[in-house]
């Protein structure tokens, strides 16, 4: 055979062939279509099943939309102007509601005279944002806004005395200042703890009486605003960016505590972590709204605003802990021995190597994680808090619009929806931008 | 296994072993569990030397090396490193790491970090040099390891043999005065072993302390003054390259040798 063969085995290409254009069909909008709409009977069939499906939903839900009521005060009235518009009350959706109630759907109780506050907040929360999300495009400057923000937000909101957000941001001077300074003679980790403990000291012992007197002796500050007031999706807002924002480091701080070799520090975290994900956050949410109240020293007044974010941050940051170990599982044991041969200390090798990868192939379960508890903001209506869902029920037992639903949740869904597919939108973004191999 | 891996002579008027100790081991026994992986080590390297350590698989000789910086912790035995003792003192460990660069068998450059970055970051940290300074070093070294022009990629960009080179670079920025090769050319392909090989050739000729765990006997032949042979956990043979390869006095030796060279 391979006698036969060796005239024809041996070749050698002497001209090599240039590049030509792939067929008509295999290209634009018609290629396109052939390969992913009718590329067999089967998948012909069920494009046409689809696009069958899709003009029955639409046909039902944009009439709905649309031919819609908008100029009325109650549901009577609303059914009236459709009876005599359309003959029928069915398919078409009373918008009057949410035309008279928007602004309390928003705001919830709060004082319309100071709405211009938390519009004020909502712009500055952007602003104070924007260093953080998009540090490539917007100056490293604006972190100076973020950093004030903690502290701006409660004043903007609450009122009252400039001093309360101000002698609290001192306590985080003072800390600052020893760890920076004290850790030539305590050493880092004395620094650490001594800075910590004389913050501490100053919110609980000397904030409160220092905040009285210069307030009493300088009483600079705005309306006050109490927290009863406070509802409607500025709520669910307010509650989402503290719990999102303040969860995100506790949970590195905890991920990290569950890997770490000190004993009592890994069991600590390992406690919190699997006790707070084992329990439903309705019940922390009681907890926060009954139950603590026994626990304090009577007259101890704590805001129950202040409560829920707390136990809705310690929630998330649960969650959070189990998502960024997962990332940080996923790191290769060489990125830990790359970092230690160059003799990076621990703090130093965790920040500048590991954590931007962790955080990096995490993203997906953080922002899930962040979509998460923003919609279970809405869980603090069954402790009697007036958010979105609270008011949705306050407003269906008004006589004018008894009986209402579908508009009323359909608006709630709307805005919930804008903010998490933001949420979602942002983080592929983000997946994108700091994609580093294989471009 | 390639013979004769350079085409160029080697410049041996630097290669001068010094009398000083670099590196000196004495009894170290180390055990994973109840696994004893290394035996009563004792070695002392001088200064300028370049030690080539080979052996079967499993015998031990990157575990020996990742003790030298401390990445695997001993159990007994003393290993002092340019004078400072390795012992649990986090200060010590972190002194000798920067002081020694170790190049691995997988680089482990930092993904997230342009080349450029991943040379200046322990500087810029662990030295304290100002950030220029530590760019212009690495670009120095860079230069050096022939690839300037990649400075601001990332290290997914760049092929097998760049990024190893890359990782050598790495280590130099740091100034280092011993340097540990774990395997670095087993995960390259045959074209680009020798980029990484030229490159550890011209580190050699600078009188640069290295120890090198490689497969690489053409490296051991030419370039190296010393090499040990280790098997279960033990120092088995050392001995200059000519007699190691030539004239291998255990059985084992002679049994990997042949093995290796033998096709």
């Amino acid at each position: 055979m391979s006698g036969t063969h060796a005239h024809t085995v041996a070749y050698v290409r002497d001209t090599m062939l240039p590049e030509q254009a792939p067929p008509a069909s295999e290209v634009g909008p018609i290629g396109w279509m052939r390969h992913n709409l009718f590329s067999t009977w089967v998948n012909t069939g069920m494009t046409l099943l689809a696009v069958a499906a899709i003009y029955y939903v639409l046909a039902g839900v944009l009439p709905w939309i649309f031919q819609s009521v908008w100029n009325a005060d109650s549901l009577t009235e609303c059914r009236e102007i459709m009876m005599e518009t359309w003959g029928s009350t069915h398919g078409h959706a009373c918008w009057g509601v949410i035309k008279e109630r928007w602004l309390q759907l928003l705001f919830g109780f709060y004082p319309p005279h100071l709405y211009w506050r938390p519009i004020l907040a909502l712009v500055l929360l952007l602003a104070a944002l924007s260093p953080v999300l998009f540090s490539d495009r917007v100056s490293s400057k604006m972190l100076i806004l973020t950093a004030a923000y903690p502290f701006l937000m409660p004043f903007l909101m609450w009122g009252g005395t400039i001093w309360g957000p101000l002698s609290a941001a001192l306590g985080f001077v003072i800390g600052y200042l020893i760890i920076k300074h004290g850790s030539e003679k305590l050493g880092e980790l004395g620094a650490m703890i001594a800075g910590v403990v004389a913050a501490v000291i100053w919110w609980f012992v000397l904030a409160g009486p220092v905040t009285d007197a210069l307030s009493s002796a300088l009483p600079i500050g705005i309306e006050a605003v109490q927290s009863r007031q406070f509802g409607g999706f500025m709520l669910a807002i307010m509650l989402g960016v503290v719990a999102i924002g303040v969860s995100l480091p506790i949970g590195v701080v905890l991920a990290l505590g569950r890997q770490s070799d000190l004993i009592i520090v890994k069991y600590i975290c390992v406690g919190f972590i699997e006790f707070v994900r084992g329990v439903p956050l309705i019940t922390l949410l009681f907890v926060a709204s009954l139950l603590l109240n026994i626990f304090l020293p009577p007259g101890t007044n704590f805001d129950i605003i202040l409560r829920v974010m707390i136990m809705m941050t310690l929630f998330s940051a649960a969650y959070m802990a189990e998502v960024i170990r997962g990332g940080l599982a996923a790191l290769p044991r060489g990125q830990y021995e790359g970092a230690d041969s160059l003799g990076l200390n621990y703090w130093q090798a965790q920040r500048l190597i590991i954590m931007p990868q962790a955080l990096k192939i995490s993203i997906p379960g953080i922002v899930s994680t962040f979509i998460g508890i923003f919609k279970d903001t809405t869980l603090v209506s069954i402790i009697g808090l007036f958010d979105v869902i609270g008011l949705a029920s306050a407003i269906r037992a008004d006589t004018a619009w008894n009986g209402i639903y579908w508009e009323l949740f359909a608006f709630i869904a709307a805005l919930f929806f804008v903010v998490c597919f933001s949420m979602s939108r942002y983080s592929m973004y983000l997946e994108r931008r700091l994609k580093t191999d294989h471009r | 296994m390639s013979e004769l891996m350079t085409d160029r002579a080697i410049d041996r008027s630097k290669m001068q072993v010094s009398d000083k100790v670099a590196i000196e081991i004495t009894n170290m026994n180390k055990w994973y569990g109840s696994f004893h992986v290394l035996r009563d080590i004792n070695l002392t390297v001088n200064q300028g030397e370049r030690i080539v350590i080979a052996g079967p698989s499993g015998s031990g000789k990157s575990t020996l090396i990742r003790c030298l910086n401390a990445l695997e912790e001993h159990q007994q035995g003393k290993i002092v490193v340019d004078g400072t003792e390795l012992s649990n003192d986090l200060k010590n460990i972190d002194k000798i790491r920067s002081e020694v660069g170790m190049v691995f068998q997988h680089f482990n450059l930092f993904p997230h970090l342009t080349i450029l970055e991943n040379c200046t970051l322990a500087p810029i940290w662990v030295r304290k040099t100002p950030k220029k300074e530590a760019e212009e070093r690495a670009m120095h070294f860079l230069e050096k390891v022939k690839i300037p022009e990649q400075a601001h990629k990332y290290p997914g960009m760049l092929s097998g043999g760049q990024q190893q080179r890359v990782a050598i670079a790495r280590s130099l920025c740091m100034m280092p005065r011993i340097m540990l090769f774990d395997e670095p050319t087993s995960a390259l392909d045959p074209e680009m072993i020798k980029e990484v090989l030229d490159t550890m050739i011209e580190l050699a000729e600078e009188g640069m302390t290295m120890l090198c765990v490689t497969h690489e006997m053409g490296f051991a032949r030419q370039v190296a003054n010393r090499v040990i042979f280790m098997d279960a956990g033990q120092i088995v043979e050392q001995n200059e390259p000519e007699e190691f390869f030539n004239n291998p006095k255990s059985d084992r030796t002679k049994l990997f040798l042949s093995q290796i060279l033998g096709h």
